[in-house]
């Protein structure tokens, strides 16, 4: 067979740990304690990982030091660098190594104490000069060159993007894990301190501690693993441009292909899936992704969170955890899509749980709206 | 064929009060920013051209510092010759500038260091 092993490999175990703050932690710490948990949850050892894939937000090298910590020799060992969507392209290189039987069960990690240890986002990467010479503030300023631009071709507005927010914060109020649950309106965040025109502090994701892991094997070996199995669907991502000024329009994102790939992959398509988690490290994100990947049409993003499709009680159940918004962002975000997904398929949601999912999309972002992934998992293979 | 060495000679020719970008002489396509080879085909045959300076505010956002520190722009400029390039915009208050606007490239002493920015087209200087 040639392209994505669709329904062959599946993730069997999920956990997240020290979400908000967590001093005295590093962010290693953070991540062999996930990952264990992550194992626990599947039923399986620490000694059976033999595929390593992980990213920290300062060690480049996070493969190297991970085995190290815990005594690991893995037969592949990946430390992407695509940004918060790199969890998703380890997915996608995870499945294809497991279905080629290259390994046998592969271990996904990332964590972070950047609350804690800086107070701020921890970054490595920076603009090159040719941006750089005129000091954009990295990440937001992209993103509102982006959101500024979809204002004006679209007329979308201040208050449709604090929607998003909104959104966010209600489903953040049905899980005990979030960070924020204070209740949140339009008019707080349309007029919360401005940072970079036209986003402001509420329109940004935050900054928090956390970790989080998932494992992954063939789909044989998940039906007897200790939950049930969510099966790896599809996973296809694209990178269109590395700083915001070679973004080739900047209404317009890579998910458009890395979508459009991975329904083809599953053979579904946007009215099919149940839940949604997309990267939403600012209000824009959600509005962009939510087009580009068909759930509705372009430019009619705005207006379709104003409508409350995203909301609890609305037609489209999108970032369900409460997102980078307000349930947690230690910097790169895109693993906590995929537990998010994994735990709404699963049905171990509580009050925020998604009636009857069977089917769930995590959307990666990396960079400036630079890389973009989209995963799609089932209850069924 | 002198090699191309990229942000050095565009630094170069700025320091001479020269907007130069890069053209490729198979496609005639132009180029910003400066590189070593062109984008999709690999093409290295690249020379140095003087733009008009004409160009299109594409997007625009004001980055807010915490006064007495000035607030500034940071805009995206699309170029009469084709490429886009990160920008400020002067000449106006740095909220004011909106997309859709003709702008006008300058190049002006940044702390010492040569700039490429943007002015009203139009403006008197």
């Amino acid at each position: 067979m040639y392209g994505f092993p669709s329904g062959k490999t599946a993730i069997v175990g999920a956990a997240t740990f020290g979400v908000g703050k967590s001093p005295g932690f590093d962010s290693m710490d953070l991540t062999i304690r996930a990952s264990l948990l992550a194992l626990a949850d599947a039923g399986m050892e620490l000694k059976e990982v033999d595929a390593l894939f992980i990213a920290q937000p300062q060690d480049t090298l996070a493969g190297l030091s991970f085995a190290e910590a815990l005594g690991l020799q893995p037969k592949i060992t990946d430390c992407n660098r695509s940004g918060g969507s790199g969890f998703m392209l380890q997915l996608e290189h995870a499945a294809l190594a497991l279905h080629a039987g290259y390994c046998d069960v592969a271990l996904i990690a990332y964590g972070s104490n950047q609350a804690s240890a800086s107070g701020a986002l921890v970054q490595t990467s920076k603009n090159a000069f040719w941006d750089a010479q005129y000091k954009p503030l990295r990440p937001i300023s992209a993103y509102a060159l982006a959101a500024a631009r979809h204002m004006h071709q679209y007329g979308t507005t201040k208050r449709q993007l604090a929607e998003v927010a909104v959104a966010a914060r209600r489903w953040a109020q049905l899980n005990p894990e979030a960070v924020m649950r204070d209740p949140l309106s339009v008019d707080e965040v349309v007029s919360a301190r401005m940072i970079s025109d036209p986003l402001g502090l509420r329109d940004c994701c935050l900054v928090t501690d956390g970790a989080a892991a998932i494992v992954m094997t063939r789909a044989e070996r998940a039906r007897d693993t200790a939950k049930k199995p969510v099966y790896a669907l599809a996973s296809a991502s694209t990178v269109t441009h590395a700083d915001i000024s070679s973004m080739p329009d900047l209404t317009v994102t890579g998910a458009v292909e890395s979508g459009a790939r991975a329904y083809a992959q599953a053979g579904v398509k946007p009215a099919d899936i149940d839940v949604v988690q997309v990267y939403d490290a600012f209000t824009i994100n959600t509005i962009l992704f939510l087009e580009d990947l068909g759930f509705c049409a372009k430019g009619e993003g705005g207006r379709f969170v104003e409508s409350g499709a995203i909301a609890p009680g609305g037609s489209l159940p999108v970032n369900t955890s409460g997102g980078g918004l307000s349930y947690c962002h230690p910097g790169m975000f895109g693993l906590f899509t995929l537990v998010e997904s994994v735990r709404q398929l699963r049905g171990e949601c509580g009050e925020r749980q998604v009636a009857d999912a069977g089917l769930a999309l995590a959307h990666g972002n990396g960079g400036l709206l630079s890389s973009q992934a989209t995963v799609i998992l089932g209850i069924s293979p | 064929m002198p090699d191309i060495q990229p942000e050095r000679q565009y630094r170069e020719f700025l320091a001479q009060g020269r907007f130069m970008i890069q053209r490729a002489r198979g496609s005639g396509r132009y180029i910003f920013y400066p590189r070593v080879a062109e984008p999709v085909t690999g093409d290295t045959d690249l020379e140095w051209v003087e733009v008009s300076g004409r160009g299109t505010v594409y997007s625009t956002t004001l980055v807010r510092k915490k006064p007495p520190e000035p607030s500034y722009n940071i805009a995206l400029i699309d170029l009469a010759e084709g490429p886009r390039m990160m920008s400020r915009v002067i000449g106006l208050a740095p909220g004011d500038v909106r997309i859709g606007m003709a702008v006008l490239a300058a190049v002006i002493d940044d702390d010492g260091t040569p700039l490429v920015v943007f002015e009203p087209a139009g403006a008197s200087r």
